[in-house]
């Protein structure tokens, strides 16, 4: 199983996201948003970071990279593909996704532990968590603020495409609290928060049983693997 | 040579955090109390003639491109003279 991380300008959460794929058990392959080859990958990772500087907007640059013809083709034969912070601004952005995201509500930048309710278990990226689970991971962004047209959140939300919401404390002004959704198809998936920073036992979030040993995020990853396994 | 103003501001309805700190920092410095909201101003400068082919264009860009229809609105496509600088 072969899981892609793009590399744009000024990515730097793709070294972590190739650590979660091999984590995970998949063969992670590092990809050049300047190319256009996917290199036959089965799944496809948009990491987190300030590609172009944040220039124009987040994401906006980059959703026009060479390789995002190939990402939109692949997203539309159901490849999973999974968009972090600024991946998912770049999955909005290349309308792979419903929404858009503003600079947070309170106008600064903000890193928690963040606490998640899994919503929707059917996609790529959750199927293996259990119904309305509640994850803990990283979360780090200055724009992260989740909006959309009335009548669009209506559709995603009677749709089901909600796929996490934030628990306890909404960190940026999210509508609805909605951390990340999913196209209809449900393999498209993009959140503001970072599993990719969650799935080694000493680096990922604090829990109850000893500092640093959440590893909730790998979830996403072996879920995209038993998606492709079932394919 | 001509210049093309785009101008893009946030959508009306959604907040702007940026604004509103900017209106943060005037009251606090005593300069006056304003609701503020920020945009962008785009000038493409062309060697090309400025026709209606050119203009509807540069619409085009300004809608797919220079703002996110989600978030913002374009509020202004318009010809300016040269200006000396």
């Amino acid at each position: 199983m072969r899981i892609g991380v793009i590399t744009f300008p000024g990515s730097l959460d793709d070294r972590d996201a190739l650590r979660a794929v091999h984590a995970a058990g998949a063969d992670p392959v590092a990809l050049w948003h300047g190319e256009h080859d996917l290199q036959n990958v089965d799944a496809l990772v948009l990491p987190g970071g300030f590609s172009y500087g944040d220039y124009l907007r987040c994401g906006a640059i980059a959703s026009l990279s060479p390789i995002m013809t190939e990402v939109i083709d692949a997203a539309g034969r159901g490849m999973p593909v999974l968009g972090i912070c600024n991946g998912f601004q770049m999955l909005t952005e290349a309308h792979l996704l419903p929404g858009g995201l503003i600079r947070n509500d309170h106008g600064m930048f903000i890193r928690r532990d963040q606490r998640l309710r899994v919503e929707n278990t059917s996609t790529a990226w959750t199927n293996e968590f259990a119904a309305g689970a509640e994850i803990t991971v990283p979360l780090k962004n200055g724009e992260g603020g989740f909006v959309a047209a009335p009548d669009e959140l209506a559709r995603i939300e009677g749709d089901g495409r909600v796929v996490f919401r934030y628990v306890g404390l909404n960190p940026n002004g999210s509508l609805n609290d909605i951390a990340g959704v999913t196209n209809e198809r449900g393999n498209v998936v993009g959140l503001m928060p970072h599993p990719e920073h969650a799935t080694e036992p000493g680096f990922g979030p604090d829990t109850d049983a000893a500092m640093r040993s959440g590893v909730d995020g790998l979830t996403f990853f072996t879920s995209a693997i038993t998606a492709l396994a079932a394919v | 040579m001509p210049t093309i103003l785009v101008e893009v501001m946030p959508k009306p309805e959604l907040l702007d955090p940026q604004g509103k700190a900017v209106a943060g920092a005037l009251e606090r410095t005593g300069k006056g109390t304003f609701d503020v909201r920020v945009g962008k101003r785009f000038e493409l400068t062309t060697r090309a003639d400025v026709d209606d082919e050119l203009l509807a264009s540069v619409r085009r860009i300004a809608e797919d491109v220079l703002s996110n229809g989600v978030i913002e609105d374009v509020v202004n496509v318009s010809v300016v003279e040269p200006v000396a600088r």
